[in-house]
């Protein structure tokens, strides 16, 4: 407690470690972008092949209408896919927890499904459910289903024998036994399995937005591609990958705020 | 030096907290199993602390687990005040300690002695509750209820489910090795401390322990078992002129019990080696 609370008092060598280390990270990608700037100008490389950073900088300014108006569709999609797909993946791993029939009939099947590639299904789900945000959440919520049912499984399952005996002495039900212990328990395997689902499902949707599709970051990096506007696919292509780091780096602070218990040493 | 002697403590020996009789308890098939415990017999009078010790793979926890319904019998039969495991299990007239403190880590130390409130069948006789913080500070950990598990030394984790334990007020404690995994003064002070909750809740305790210190120590009475299969090799009376301070491990009486202790255990390693 006394720790804690000096380092409340006197945050500052903490803010200096965190800058120490993040600064080698910003210190490589800006050395990263400053070459590329350079050997583009110095060869002096087409922009249809490869364009400067600068070039994709001024899409960001001068583009931003377009880049915003086909971020929104592909956030909305990757979001929903997340939650629909984890929270099928959660129920089912409940099931399976509870019932050794539902695990072998169904267990299967789903590795099945995670075996097909995404991008073999997505042209059946879109002559299934046509050209609107269905096939793309349906997308990124398969892409998300699979890590975090067989980690929920796992997690579900990881109470110490000692602990199923003592609530066995106190006569509890499987009911409470799900509430009040599986379920906590499982929640170490769930983070790891959605920070995973959090970026995989920004991929399920951009995915899904390239077949017949005509707005989302997936429709503008097809467009793009064909119309060889390589400075517009290249920001899309880093406005996706950022929708990503920041679904990663949102259910990482999650993490850390409902796993406080998991162990001081995580800090 | 050890004819019985009536233990001053457990003045009132008339009712059986524990029974025994004939208990067998076999693993696997009629063929190829394994006789864990053979003819078992005892009686562990009420308000008793008894240790039970014996070689390792003798059944002591076995026997302990037939107790507390967490393994099926195979023949004879086990009373906790009058009534079978499985009765004696819904009425929580038994608490069970492990060897691990087997804490939930997301609760605090005060949360996870609540924890036999908030759950089983067992729960609805409220006037059985003892007072969670009350708890806390008989076992020692008076300002520590909001700590979370990792927080707290193995010590301090195993006097939390200790406490968890008693919060139904248990007629009988059943430990299993529960300082087994703890270092040797930690030990010491935990079995002090140990007598002092038994005398202060007159609750009957059986204390399984595979160290013969221990046994000796604590121990009313000793139940010692022998192994392969296990059975009864002697129930003897264990008490001493001074008061039980960790001092009485000094003096010849204390000796000269544990070296009956270890005489029996080799007789029963012995008789093991021959089979």
């Amino acid at each position: 407690m006394n720790a804690v609370e000096a380092r409340k008092q006197n945050p500052k060598p903490r803010r200096n470690l965190a800058w120490r280390s993040r600064l080698p990270p910003i210190a490589t990608a800006l050395c990263i972008l400053l070459g590329w700037q350079l050997i583009v100008a110095g060869f002096g490389i087409p922009t249809y092949i490869a364009p400067s950073p600068i070039q994709v900088a001024q899409v960001f300014i001068e583009r931003y209408d377009v880049l915003w108006i086909n971020f929104l569709p592909t956030l909305f999609e990757a979001a929903a896919g997340f939650v629909v797909g984890n929270t099928i993946a959660v129920v089912l791993a409940v099931w399976f927890v509870h019932s050794r029939f539902a695990e072998r009939a169904f267990y299967p099947i789903a590795v099945f499904i995670n075996t097909i590639p995404i991008i073999a299904i997505a042209p059946i789900l879109v002559l299934m459910l046509g050209n609107g945000y269905a096939p793309k959440i349906v997308i990124a919520a398969l892409i998300c289903f699979f890590p975090t049912l067989v980690n929920m499984v796992r997690g579900l399952k990881a109470v110490s024998p000692q602990m199923l005996e003592l609530l066995r002495i106190l006569s509890a039900s499987d009911r409470e036994i799900l509430f009040k212990i599986r379920l906590q328990s499982s929640l170490p395997f769930l983070f790891a399995a959605l920070k995973i689902a959090s970026t995989t499902c920004v991929i399920g949707a951009i995915v899904g937005e390239w077949i017949g599709s005509n707005y989302g970051l997936g429709s503008l990096i097809i467009e793009a591609t064909y119309n060889f506007r390589a400075p517009m696919l290249y920001a899309t292509v880093i406005l996706g990958a950022s929708l990503a780091v920041a679904g990663f780096v949102m259910t990482s602070i999650v993490e850390r705020r409902v796993l406080k218990w998991k162990s001081s040493a995580v800090y | 030096m050890n004819q019985p002697q009536t233990s001053a403590v457990a003045g009132n020996t008339s009712a059986a907290a524990i029974s025994a009789r004939d208990l067998t308890v076999r693993f696997g098939s009629e063929e190829d199993g394994v006789t864990a415990l053979d003819g078992v017999s005892f009686e562990v009078p009420e308000a008793s602390l008894v240790t039970m010790i014996g070689p390792s793979g003798c059944g002591k926890s076995t026997l302990l687990r037939a107790i507390a319904d967490l393994v099926e019998m195979t023949g004879g039969q086990i009373k906790v005040f009058g009534r079978p495991p499985k009765e004696a299990r819904l009425a929580r007239d038994f608490a069970f300690v492990f060897q691990e403190a087997t804490l939930l880590p997301w609760r605090s130390a005060i949360e996870n002695v609540q924890l036999p409130l908030e759950v089983g069948k067992g729960r609805g006789d409220v006037d059985r509750y003892a007072d969670p913080e009350e708890l806390l500070a008989l076992v020692g950990l008076e300002g520590r209820e909001d700590a979370l598990p990792h927080e707290l030394s193995g010590g301090m984790q195993q006097r939390v489910s200790i406490a968890r334990a008693l919060i139904c007020k248990p007629r009988v404690l059943l430990m299993d090795e529960p300082f087994g995994a703890l270092d040797e003064i930690t030990r010491d002070k935990l079995n002090e401390e140990l007598l002092r909750i038994w005398r202060e809740t007159r609750t009957t305790i059986m204390f399984v322990t595979h160290s013969v210190p221990e046994a000796a120590f604590l121990g009313q009475k000793c139940l010692v078992l022998s192994s392969h299969p296990g059975r009864v090799s002697e129930f003897l009376e264990v008490s001493y002129a001074a008061e039980r301070t960790l001092k009485i491990r000094d003096t010849l009486e204390f000796v000269q019990i544990t070296g009956h202790l270890r005489a029996l255990l080799e007789d029963a390693e012995r008789l093991r080696m021959v089979k």
